[in-house]
């Protein structure tokens, strides 16, 4: 299903009866909001704690809504947008903590449900672009994060993110440049 | 940089895209269940941290719209009861009943924790919860959280009456509150008999303990060994220990 397919299936569910339809936009969208979490945030804990926040704070919002504003939303993007808000706020509530361990040493997020060769496969693959992901500028992970994780066009990354699309191509290129930067060092 | 550097690179990060845990609907919805309880049906939501709502059954669309409205968070049927309710609500004991307090203010919470402690079978007066809870000119605020309390019959706020022996107001009614109350063998004619003659702490001479009316250990105490008092001030007076299960110190 694409997208919009997606959206009209959910957004007729919401009108006919919010928590029902509540369970609909979750089952949608919660790949795309978690994966996007996780590499975000870059732990499993903090990325579920962070999804499920999003997924109440837009329940509270649609209670709210009429079926008109409904109909009209662009849901992905907009959920997508309150993930991104959330993940700004507790950013900026960290910075004034200080942090448990520097982000290079944090542990590695980890799948309860994968085994052991799935977890050493992907260990072997993903973890260390995981890794670099926490090392870029916070505009740059957003931008690559939402392009290449979330398989965002960038027309909606520039809503999520409220910037003009060129400034979102730029955190792109910069974000994707840094991390073919961090794998050159990291391979010498 | 060439194409093909970017493809494995874009490759490598679609690859991080991961399933949300199936679980994870369940940090965000509440499920809710009809059950029966000691005063008829009653309706219970449930959270991933406990039970956090609990009404008499008048329909499932009026307690589903008032959970809502209370709690901002979606409502969905549950399979089954969560653990421990059923046996919950036949004993009065939470053993393995874990609740969702979460919505509370630290005062609300502070007063239902208090109620929490108050033995099946014993009573304990709204002054008596704000002396526990260090409010002691709180008395109406405490009345006032005890009517809200989000679960009745699992914190069991009808065991908080009047000083003077009435049994005072009830989320469910004055009516209930007595049903719940004689159901756990509470004498109240007694009780609104002691009260009614200014009664308020009993004492044992035998063992030098004051507690208050419906403390167990009171009700151990002989009629040829009992001492009553209308005060603490004078039990102490008379070199009488405030029982440590009741706590009746809370009152002087």
């Amino acid at each position: 299903m694409t997208d919009t397919d997606i959206r009209t299936s959910v957004t007729a569910r919401l009108v006919e009866d919010l928590d029902a339809g509540f369970v609909a936009l979750f089952d949608g969208y919660r790949t795309v909001v978690f994966s996007t979490a996780l590499r975000l945030c870059g732990r499993w804990a903090d990325a579920e704690d962070l999804t499920a926040e999003a997924f109440l704070r837009a329940y509270r919002a649609l209670a709210g809504y009429d079926a008109e504003r409904i109909a009209a939303l662009r849901i992905r993007s907009w959920l997508l947008t309150i993930l991104t808000n959330l993940w700004r706020n507790t950013l900026r509530s960290a910075a004034r903590q200080p942090l448990p361990a520097p982000l290079e040493s944090a542990p590695d997020p980890v799948d309860p449900r994968e085994s052991a060769e799935q977890a050493a496969e992907r260990h072997e693959t993903g973890h260390e672009l995981a890794v670099m992901l926490g090392e870029l500028p916070e505009d740059q992970r957003l931008a690559v994060v939402l392009r290449h994780v979330a398989d965002l066009p960038i027309a909606e990354i520039a809503i999520v993110l409220g910037s003009p699309p060129g400034t979102v191509k730029s955190h792109i290129s910069r974000g994707l440049g840094r991390l073919r930067q961090l794998h050159e060092r990291g391979a010498s | 940089m060439t194409g093909s550097d970017h493809d494995s690179l874009a490759g490598g990060l679609a690859a991080l895209a991961v399933d949300a845990p199936a679980g994870l609907l369940d940090r965000v919805v509440a499920r809710w269940v009809r059950v029966d309880a000691p005063i008829g049906a009653v309706y219970v939501a449930s959270t991933d941290h406990g039970v956090a709502y609990l009404r008499t059954g008048t329909g499932e669309e009026e307690f589903v719209g008032a959970f809502r409205r209370r709690f901002g968070r979606p409502l969905l049927p549950a399979d089954r009861p969560p653990a421990g309710l059923i046996p919950a609500l036949r004993t009065g004991r939470r053993a393995d009943l874990r609740l969702d307090l979460r919505g509370l203010s630290s005062f609300e919470s502070d007063v239902l924790h208090a109620a929490m402690t108050i033995p099946r079978g014993e009573m304990r007066p709204y002054s008596w919860v704000a002396r526990e809870i260090g409010r002691p000119r709180a008395v109406r605020a405490v009345g006032t959280a005890l009517g809200n309390n989000p679960v009745p019959l699992l914190i069991p706020c009808h065991r908080v009456i009047r000083a003077d022996g009435a049994i005072g107001q009830y989320v469910f009614g004055a009516r209930a509150k007595e049903t719940l109350l004689r159901a756990e063998d509470v004498n109240l004619e007694e009780v609104g008999d002691l009260a009614a003659r200014n009664v308020h702490f009993v004492a044992s001479d035998t063992t030098g303990v004051v507690c208050l009316p419906t403390c167990r250990d009171a009700r151990r105490i002989t009629t040829a060994h009992r001492r009553d008092f209308a005060v603490m001030s004078r039990a102490v007076a008379a070199g009488y220990r405030p029982c440590e299960h009741c706590r009746p110190a809370a009152l002087s």
